[in-house]
């Protein structure tokens, strides 16, 4: 992670130091200047509900149980699809890295299968599996897997050699290399891939729900149009952008338990 | 233990032709014995260590470990690397005990046995340390008590102190003396370090360059019980000014 910031600024003044402090008035000033807008009427409240209003909707779909109910719905279908994304992935990436043969086999075709973008295999999915749960987890399976054992692969790839042939060299077997080396030399790139991809898993859910679902955040939303009632759609872009945030947190914690020596 | 390399040879394709790296290596490392290979980049004598290790075919000759061909790489041939190779993700001891563990040992055989090495490369207060957490010549310690603990016949050694600085490589090249004094190793080391082929092996052979080739090999005639004044001495600063001036003739590019 700290790689990826930038040094921190010595002349900030010792309040705003705090990596969380500067983000957190970004989001602040967005809020107030929203407040701003909505509660000097210039633009029409129903395109445009107030931050209270929205406040509002979420209190009364949080005391009836929709919201959670939504939340449950769209997380366990991301956990279903993606679940079983890894769990083809992981053995997938690791024979591809690993063998020259499986990958001069396999590369090409995932190649081209990662650039069809997952939504348009919803109408294909809809034909064959109807409006259930099943291609709702097919379609985040599919968008998910090839990009899961590209990066897999890759990972396996840079495994130093020398770790490899030092192994070797004390004896061990191809099942060591396998089981007490590459697995857990890659496990830092491969928490950091699931924790990327999952991004994508989590707008594929959004986008299935958006077109034919019974519950979930993304048909909490489509109903929302429906209606006119931007104050539960503006809630229900914000419920999916913190769940995606605590994700992405959730995996980071994880990595930095597991990975220390990584980081 | 008995390494004999009959005639050995290899080469590699390049664009379309076959370049030979190694051409016709004989040489034979009893038990105990320090051999130096010596020689420039070029000479081929990572290849020849690789072929040693198991890690590489040779194209031609024959190479015998107590008189069985080598066919592959094992634990009776342990191997330090140059740039220490240790898993990054086990502590210091872990590393060691990883070797311990692929030999089968018992969880308290390892525990003793780890303890054991970490106190012969004198790092048994680093035991709980990662390896990005301990210096350059920690590392290397810890990568010559892994490969200890395999309980190797033979330890190759890859320019083993060629990413110290001179100072921690001077060092370790008194810890290695002293560790083969006490331990009496069978010791293949490869270095472009003419003090260091001279301070610590028995016996020297100069490998010319494109393709390598043993051009040289001179019996190391040094009084070594004490490095440190050794590195000082006049014989020793006339012996290593011969060796580095047959070792310039050999390559055409160094005039």
């Amino acid at each position: 992670m700290a790689a990826g910031t930038p040094a921190p600024n010595s002349r900030l003044p010792a309040a705003a130091r705090h990596p969380w402090i500067l983000g957190a008035l970004g989001l602040l000033a967005l809020l107030g200047l929203w407040a701003l807008v909505a509660g000097l009427g210039v633009v029409d409240g129903l395109f445009l509900p107030t931050p209270a209003a929205v406040w509002a909707a979420g209190v009364e779909e949080a005391s009836s149980g929709q919201l959670w109910s939504d939340i449950s719905a769209s997380v366990l279908r991301v956990l279903a699809g993606f679940g079983l994304s890894a769990l083809v992935a992981l053995p997938l990436g690791i024979a591809m890295g690993a063998s020259v043969t499986i990958c001069r086999l396999l590369e090409p075709l995932l190649a081209l299968l990662r650039y069809m973008p997952a939504p348009a295999f919803i109408p294909l999915l809809i034909i064959y599996f109807g409006l259930g749960e099943l291609p709702k987890v097919l379609l985040i399976f599919i968008g998910t897997l090839f990009f899961n054992t590209l990066m897999i692969m890759d990972a396996v790839k840079f495994v130093p050699r020398q770790l490899l042939e030092t192994t070797l060299t004390l004896g061990g077997s191809q099942r060591d290399l396998l089981l007490r080396v590459i697995t857990p030399c890659i496990a830092p790139q491969v928490l950091d891939a699931f924790r990327i991809n999952m991004a994508a898993a989590w707008n594929l859910v959004i986008v299935a729900e958006l077109v034919a679902a019974e519950s979930g955040l993304g048909k909490r939303i489509s109903l929302a149009q429906r209606f006119l009632r931007t104050d539960q759609i503006f809630l229900g872009l914000i419920v999916i952008g913190l769940v995606g945030l605590l994700i992405d947190l959730s995996f980071r914690a994880l990595m930095k338990r597991s990975c220390a020596w990584a980081s | 233990m008995s390494l004999v390399l009959d005639s050995v040879s290899k080469t590699f394709p390049l664009a379309g032709r076959q370049v030979s790296v190694l051409d016709r290596i004989s040489f034979t490392l009893e038990t105990g014995r320090f051999l130096a290979l010596l020689g420039s980049s070029g000479s081929g004598k990572s290849t020849l260590l690789r072929l040693v290790a198991g890690l590489e075919r040779p194209s031609g000759g024959s190479l015998e470990l107590d008189g069985a061909p080598i066919r592959g790489p094992g634990p009776d041939r342990g191997m330090v690397f140059q740039n220490y190779s240790l898993y990054p993700w086990l502590s210091a001891a872990a590393n060691v005990a990883f070797a311990l563990e692929l030999r089968g040992f018992s969880r308290s055989e390892i525990r003793e046995r780890t303890a054991f090495y970490l106190e012969v490369v004198g790092l048994a207060d680093a035991a709980r340390r990662l390896p990005r957490e301990l210096s350059g010549g920690m590392q290397q310690r810890i990568a010559i008590a892994r490969a200890l603990a395999a309980e190797p016949r033979l330890l190759l050694l890859d320019e083993p102190f060629g990413a110290l600085d001179l100072q921690i490589r001077e060092a370790m090249q008194e810890f290695l003396h002293s560790l083969w004094r006490r331990t009496g190793l069978s010791v293949l080391l490869i270095t472009h370090d003419v003090d260091e082929a001279l301070l610590l092996a028995e016996r020297v052979h100069l490998l010319s360059p494109r393709p390598g080739r043993i051009v040289e090999s001179l019996e190391v005639d040094l009084d070594k019980q004490d490095l440190r004044s050794l590195r000082l001495s006049s014989s020793f600063q006339t012996l290593r000014h011969a060796v580095a001036e047959s070792l310039r003739r050999l390559d055409p590019e160094l005039g």
